[in-house]
């Protein structure tokens, strides 16, 4: 926030140069090292034991799992739970394996996530790459009093806006649509335009002095150099956007009460309500939970080092 | 920020020298054209809205029918609203709770970390439950500590002889709440950290070894000074997150058992989507709203949030 004063010239790589020296860190084992070590070993099993619990749990039977509840291994494996969650078994086998007959139609709930998460990042991002350029880049009166006022809702925690946003929808008639779910974030947001902006300052302009020079227009400069050199950033955007659109609750809840357009994060809920009190099918359950965390951990694989260094990055700024 | 624009300006006067400045006499009509998404979104679904909501909160709406204009009636009623109180104060420990631990182990392992190792594969290891939902956080620890199945109170069992309801029980409603938000936030919390550490030069440090100074007095002296500025921005980010909590409340306990984990945020979606009491709802956000810039410009005040040490 306040500490955003500098100019966004480095990459995120940069963040990762070291500043000390290696000499003093390298300094062979103590006890105090191996007991840091072990302590780290303790955060990372930490974090990461539920997510193997939940592939365990997935894999079991779920009348099984009771003879032995702490068993490191599947109870009794079938994959049950995974048929179970896409609705691929009959209420009979499902019931068999103490499922509640009620399934989840991920096929649907996906494909609306991926609309849902899709268009909104898609819009958010390019709307907020072409602002960032007409704020950084053009010449224009106001430009520095619009951009001020744009800021004050990086002040302002959602909390306010939710309430009158879902009477908005509902006046326009846009509840139960994907149209309702995308509009309120697709256009603006202060936080993308200010990290853009902030990077593109930070940019050398002789490159695009040189087009312009040659004749190029500003829209052609915006799409042909300024877009293409901030490419770093808005690759970072564009995934912490898509992650955290994917992985809303409130607003869809807020706005859909019909499967057709549910996203999945918000089906899951729903199917943990469905799932009987007493006795639930927790294979299931889990079932669908790794279904539903499983795009989220697929980005993970392939951009993991990326979302760390851009995480890092983002918070300097 | 208005740093920040000042440093704009100073750039943008930079870049008009020579014969670039002609090609600038028709900026003022792309930029209107570039910037209108970004301005009406801002208009209809921010600024609007958040009028909108202010005028809400001195009405009686109740969404099919128009809104009544009832003046301070909705505040008076939030004054003498013993659950609102009621629901604030749990939120509060809430939030105390898993900013206070969250931040506290986030350092901690940031700090250790990175006397330890550049390495970011562990950095990226405890990011993951960052990425999940909150929804699939909750569902797995709502698994884990099941009160007979689960596995934490299966062990618990075995080396105690005890189980604890960890969402049956008022006690322990919200520190088991506050548990699956320190798990789900602590691994991004420590990244910001991570960074801000990286940016401290090693001489720093190297003066302070020269000076005898104990691994610890190094932290309480060095590190932590140097990182007030991220450590400010990562607090006033959980206090604000942590006030909003929903999902995984939701999720769970439900605001049980007998309203011990009625957040506000639950509350205010229950008023609103249950007795479809809007001005009333809307009355509440107001008041989250106001707390939670207070708080904001306070932490900041007192952390003087703008001065890093290193400069």
């Amino acid at each position: 926030m306040s500490t955003a004063t500098m100019p966004g010239r480095s990459t995120p790589h940069d963040t990762r140069t070291p500043h000390t020296s290696g000499s003093a860190r390298r300094a062979g084992f103590s006890p105090g090292r191996a007991l840091a070590w072990l302590y780290i070993a303790g955060v990372v099993l930490v974090t990461i034991f539920p997510f193997y619990w939940i592939l365990r749990t997935a894999l079991s039977n779920n009348y099984a799992l009771a003879t032995d509840p702490s068993s490191p291994l599947p109870v009794g494996f079938t994959l049950g739970g995974f048929e179970r969650a896409l609705g691929i078994s009959s209420v009979a086998e499902a019931q068999a394996q103490g499922g509640s007959g009620a399934s989840l139609d991920t096929a649907l709930f996906l494909r609306n996530s991926v609309i849902y998460a899709g268009v909104l990042t898609a819009c958010i991002v390019f709307c907020s790459a072409i602002a960032a350029y007409a704020f950084s880049r053009l010449q224009w009166r106001g430009r520095n009093a619009v951009f001020s006022v744009l800021l004050c809702a990086l002040m302002v925690p959602g909390i306010l806006t939710l309430l009158p946003n879902f009477v908005l929808i509902k006046d326009l008639g846009l509840t139960n649509t994907f149209a309702g779910m995308i509009l309120p974030g697709a256009f603006f947001s202060a936080f993308n335009i200010f990290f853009l902006r902030q990077f593109m300052l930070g940019l050398s302009t002789e490159i695009e002095e040189a087009a312009i020079i040659d004749g190029a227009g500003p829209l052609r400069v915006l799409f042909r150099i300024t877009l293409p050199m901030t490419a770093a950033p808005l690759t970072t955007l564009t995934m912490l956007t898509f992650i955290t659109t994917w992985n809303d609750y409130f607003w869809p809840l807020l706005v859909t009460n019909d499967d057709s357009v549910r996203p999945l994060t918000l089906a899951l809920a729903v199917f943990k309500q469905s799932s009987p009190q007493a006795a639930p099918d927790w294979a299931g359950l889990m079932a669908a939970t790794l279904i539903a965390a499983l795009p989220m951990l697929l980005l993970f694989a392939v951009f993991g080092k990326r979302i760390v260094n851009s995480i890092g990055f983002s918070g300097i700024k | 920020m208005a740093q920040v624009i000042e440093q704009g300006r100073g750039r943008a006067r930079g870049s008009t020298s020579g014969r670039a400045s002609a090609a600038h006499r028709h900026d003022g009509r792309l930029a209107l054209i570039l910037i209108t998404p970004a301005v009406v979104g801002f208009l209809v679904f921010f600024a609007y809205p958040t009028v909108r909501g202010i005028y809400l909160s001195f009405t009686d709406f109740h969404v099919l029918t128009p809104p009544k204009w009832v003046g301070l009636a909705n505040f008076r009623e939030l004054v003498g609203d013993d659950v609102f109180w009621h629901s604030l104060r749990v939120t509060l420990y809430f939030v105390l709770l898993s900013v206070v631990v969250g931040v506290l182990v986030s350092l901690v392992t940031a700090v250790v970390l990175h006397r330890l190792t550049r390495s970011t594969v562990i950095r990226a290891l405890i990011l993951l439950p960052f990425l999940i939902s909150g929804v699939v956080a909750a569902l797995v620890w709502s698994w884990m500590l099941d009160p007979q199945l689960g596995i934490v109170n299966v062990v618990l069992n075995k080396l105690t002889g005890h189980t604890v309801m960890f969402f049956g029980t008022s006690a322990w409603a919200i520190p088991s709440l506050a548990l699956i938000s320190v798990w789900k936030s602590m691994g991004y919390n420590a990244v910001l950290i991570f960074a801000g550490l990286q940016t401290i030069p090693a001489t720093v440090y190297e003066a302070g070894r020269i000076d005898g100074a104990s691994e610890f007095q190094m932290f309480r002296r060095l590190t932590v000074p140097l990182l007030r500025p991220i450590l400010v921005m990562v607090v006033i980010l959980s206090v604000i997150s942590s006030f909003q909590v929903f999902d995984i409340v939701q999720v769970t306990t439900k605001g049980g058992p007998a309203d011990a984990s009625n957040v506000l945020q639950m509350y205010i979606y229950d008023k609103a989507f249950s007795q479809f009491d809007f001005g009333y709802a809307a009355t509440m956000s107001l008041a989250l709203f106001v707390m939670l810039i207070a708080i904001t410009f306070t932490q900041m005040r007192l952390a003087r949030a703008n001065e890093s040490d290193l400069n």
